[in-house]
C-alpha cells in the first residue's frame, strides 16, 4: 500500500525503531528557539555538562516579549529584559545564532523560517511553540514541543516519538473572492472541534489548497494545533519551489536541482490511505468569525450568535461559559458586535500578503473613531517589505498603528494588552478567555475581515462597506 | 526524575471542559527563566473568584485534579505543567488531553491520566458527595480508586515505564549517540543549515 506524505517524511527520519514498547527516535533537521521556553532547557545542559549538538541547525529569534515600539529604549518591564537577556547569553554561551530585536532578520519564530529558506520540504522542525505547525505549509513535518524536549533536541538532534494518525482534509472547489485560508481553518476547525485532529497530522489537500500562494498556505497549517492536531502539511509544489529560490538557505546550484527532484517525491501516494478524512466545499465558504472562547466557536460572518437553548448539555454550558465571558446574547448579529481593537498581526496573518489585503481595503477609508487598529508586522523583513511597498502609509493615512515585528498582542506578553472588557477583531489564532490581556474578548478574523471592521466599527467584511471594496 | 509507583491525595473537581493552557498559567507568568516558582500562576484568572475550586478547603489541598474533557489544549508551555506541580497536583484526570501537554507532564513527571468520560462523571460525584475524599492512583494496576469506586485509566506503556522508574529522557536516548551518528553521515547535502 501507497504511504501518506506524513508517513514518507517520518520514513526518512527514524534514526533507530523503538523496541517493545519504546517510541522511534526521529532525527531533527531545524530547531527553531525563542526566549520563552527555552531558558530552562539551556539551565538543563548547563547542570548536566552537556552541549548542543548540532548549532547548524538550530537558530533563535527574540519575539514573545519585544516590544512592537520605542525598540531604541530598554525594555521596560524587568522580567520581559531577564527573558530576552537570558537568551542572549544562552546563544553566545552555547554557540546557537540569534536573530536579536530590532536586527533587520528578526521577526516571530514561524516568519524566519520560512523567510530564510530554512524551512524546507521533507524537513522535519521543531520549536517550543505549538504553531510550530506553520512549517507544514511546505511539506515539512513540523510540531511544537515542551520545555524539556526543547533540551532534549538541543542535546541529541533528535526526539522520542510515536507514529501519528493521518487525516486528510480534502478541500474542493475555488475560494470565491474575499475567502481565505483562514476563513477555512476556522471553518475546519469549527466543523471537526478543538480537539478533533488529537494524535493526527492533518493533510490539506485539493483544488483550493494548490490555489493558494505559501502565505495562504502557512495561514492555515498554523492553525492546525487549534484543531488538536499535531501538525499540518501541504505537499509541496511549483508554488513552493517558486517560494523558496534564491532565498538565504535554500539550497543552489546542482543542490537546488538535487533537492527538488527530491522534494517532489514528496506526496501522498495515489493508493495511499488517511485514518480519516474531512470534507470541505470551498465554493461554499463565506468569511468566518469566531463569537466564543475557543477558535471552534465560530461561524459564517453572516449569521447570529448562537443560542445555548437548542444545544445538548455539554455544548450547552460551554456555550453559556463563553457568551457570559464574551458578553454576548443569544441571536444578536455577528455583523452588530461593535469592537474596541483590531490588531492584524501574529504569525497567522502578518506575512506581507496579509498586510497587502488589509491595506487594500483600507484605502480611502478611515478607521472608525472609537477603534485603535494595531498592524504588527510579523518580522522586519515583512516591514522593510510593506515600507518600500507604502503599506505602512497606507495604514497610518487610515488612522491605524504601523508598529515593528513581533508576537504582541496575540498573547499580550510585551505591552500591547487588551484593557479589561475591550473587545478586539484580532487575526490571530487564539480567542481563549484573557489570552490578549486579562478580561480581553477576541474574535478571529482574516485580515480582509479585520480592515473592514476596522472601518466600520463592527464585524464586517469589505463588501459591507461603502463604497464597497472588491477583494482577489 | 522522581518515581512514580502509587499516590494517594486529595482530589479536586474541576467541571470544565476545553482548559486551554492559558487558562492554566496566562502567559504573562511565564517570564521566569527558572524551573520553579509558577505556582501563582495556576488558574491565575479564575483564582480572583472565590467560589472557583482552588479556592474552596478542602478541595484547595488537592494533588489529584479531576478535569473535564479536553485539558491542556492550545500552547506548548510546558510552565502549565510545572505550575500544576508546584502547586502541589502529582496527577491530572480527563478523558482527552492536548497532545503537546500531555507529552510534557510525561517530562516533567506529571501523571495525565486518561479515563472514560463517564468515569469522570462518577469521580466528581464522589468527591463532591466528600469533599476532601482521598483518590489513590496506581499506576501499576492503572487504577483510580475513591472509596468504593475502582476506575481504570490508560497511559502510553512506554511513558508509564519511564514513571515508573523515574528515567531521563535525554540519557535513555544517549545511550544511542551511535544510532544518531550513522544517521547523521547519510543525511543529504542539500538539506539546510542556519549557519
Amino acid at each position: 500500500m501507497g504511504r501518506t506524505l506524513a508517513e514518507k517524511v517520518w520514513d526518512q527520519h527514524v534514526v533507530r525503531h523503538g523496541e517493545g514498547q519504546e517510541p522511534d527516535l526521529l532525527y531533527i533537521d531545524l530547531h527553531l528557539v525563542h526566549e520563552v521556553t527555552s531558558p530552562q532547557a539551556f539551565d538543563g545542559l548547563r547542570l548536566a555538562g552537556r552541549p548542543v549538538r548540532r548549532t547548524d541547525l538550530t537558530v533563535a529569534t527574540e519575539d514573545h516579549n519585544v516590544p512592537t515600539r520605542d525598540l531604541h529604549l530598554p525594555i521596560a518591564d524587568e522580567t520581559s529584559a531577564t527573558q530576552v537577556s537570558t537568551l542572549r547569553r544562552n546563544c553566545e554561551e552555547f554557540g546557537v545564532r540569534l536573530f536579536p530585536m530590532g536586527t533587520e532578520n528578526q521577526g516571530i519564530v514561524h516568519m524566519i523560517g520560512p523567510e530564510q529558506g530554512l524551512t524546507q520540504p521533507g524537513t522535519t522542525v521543531v520549536c517550543g511553540d505549538s504553531h510550530t505547525s506553520t512549517h507544514g505549509a511546505f511539506g515539512a513535518l513540523a510540531f511544537g514541543i515542551g520545555t524539556s524536549e526543547v533540551e532534549h533536541v538541543l542535546a541529541t538532534q533528535t526526539l522520542p516519538l510515536r507514529p501519528f494518525r493521518t487525516m486528510a482534509i480534502e478541500i474542493s472547489g475555488s475560494l470565491r473572492p474575499g475567502v481565505t485560508s483562514k476563513d477555512v481553518i476556522l471553518a475546519v476547525i469549527a466543523q471537526i472541534g478543538t480537539g478533533g485532529g488529537a494524535g493526527y497530522v492533518l493533510e490539506y489537500r485539493g483544488e483550493a489548497v494548490r490555489e493558494m500562494t505559501m502565505e495562504a498556505r502557512m495561514t492555515m497549517c498554523n492553525m492546525s494545533i487549534e484543531a488538536g492536531g499535531r501538525a499540518g502539511m501541504i505537499a509541496p509544489d511549483e508554488t513552493t519551489f517558486e517560494y523558496l529560490m534564491g532565498r538565504p538557505h535554500a539550497p543552489q546550484g546542482e543542490q537546488w536541482d538535487e533537492a527538488v527532484a527530491a522534494w517532489r517525491e514528496l506526496r501522498t501516494d495515489d493508493d495511499a490511505e488517511f485514518d480519516t478524512v474531512v470534507h470541505v466545499d470551498a465554493d461554499a465558504l463565506t468569511p468566518f468569525v469566531t463569537w466564543g472562547t475557543n477558535p471552534g466557536q465560530g461561524l459564517p460572518l453572516g449569521e447570529s450568535v448562537p443560542d445555548p437553548a437548542t444545544m445538548d448539555d455539554d455544548a450547552a454550558a460551554a456555550t453559556r461559559k463563553a457568551l457570559q465571558y464574551m458578553a454576548l446574547e443569544p441571536g444578536t448579529r455577528l455583523r452588530d458586535i461593535a469592537v474596541d481593537v483590531v490588531f492584524l498581526g501574529s504569525c497567522t496573518n502578518a506575512r506581507i500578503e496579509d498586510l497587502r489585503a488589509a491595506a487594500g481595503v483600507l484605502r480611502g477609508h478611515h478607521v472608525a473613531d472609537d477603534v485603535q487598529m494595531l498592524v504588527v508586522p510579523g518580522s522586519m523583513h515583512v516591514k522593510a517589505q510593506a515600507e518600500a511597498e507604502g503599506l505602512d502609509t497606507v495604514f497610518t493615512e487610515a488612522g491605524a498603528e504601523w508598529r515593528s515585528a513581533g508576537c504582541s498582542m496575540c498573547l499580550g506578553m510585551n505591552p500591547d494588552q487588551l484593557a479589561p472588557g475591550q473587545r478586539c477583531a484580532s487575526t490571530s489564532n487564539r480567542n481563549f478567555e484573557g489570552r490578549q490581556g486579562k478580561g480581553g474578548r477576541t474574535h478571529l478574523v482574516s485580515p480582509l475581515v479585520a480592515a473592514a471592521t476596522a472601518v466600520r466599527g463592527t464585524l464586517s467584511s469589505p463588501e459591507d462597506l461603502t463604497p464597497a471594496v472588491a477583494t482577489v | 526524575m522522581e518515581k512514580f509507583s502509587t499516590h494517594t491525595g486529595i482530589g479536586t473537581p474541576l467541571r470544565v471542559s476545553n482548559v486551554d493552557t492559558d487558562q492554566i498559567i496566562p502567559a504573562v507568568y511565564l517570564k521566569r527563566v527558572t524551573r520553579t516558582g509558577f505556582e501563582d500562576g495556576l488558574f491565575a484568572s479564575w483564582r480572583t473568584d472565590p467560589a472557583f475550586v482552588l479556592n474552596v478547603e478542602p478541595f484547595s489541598r488537592g494533588s489529584v485534579l479531576v478535569a473535564g474533557s479536553d485539558f491542556g489544549t492550545g500552547s506548548s508551555r510546558e510552565h502549565a505543567v510545572w505550575a500544576l506541580m508546584d502547586y502541589g497536583f502529582r496527577v491530572v484526570i480527563s478523558s482527552r488531553f492536548g497532545e503537546i501537554f500531555k507529552g510534557n507532564s510525561s517530562k516533567a513527571g506529571l501523571l495525565a491520566a486518561t479515563v472514560e468520560q463517564s468515569d469522570v462523571e462518577l469521580l466528581w460525584k464522589k468527591i463532591e458527595e466528600r469533599p476532601g475524599l482521598e483518590l489513590t492512583v496506581d499506576l501499576e494496576a492503572k487504577t483510580v480508586t475513591a472509596d468504593d469506586l475502582v476506575v481504570g485509566f490508560t497511559v502510553d506503556d512506554y511513558t508509564r515505564w519511564r514513571l515508573l522508574e523515574g528515567l531521563d529522557d535525554i540519557g535513555l536516548t544517549l545511550r544511542h549517540a551511535d544510532a544518531i551518528d550513522a544517521y547523521e553521515s547519510t543525511r543529504p547535502a542539500h538539506k539546510p543549515v542556519t549557519i
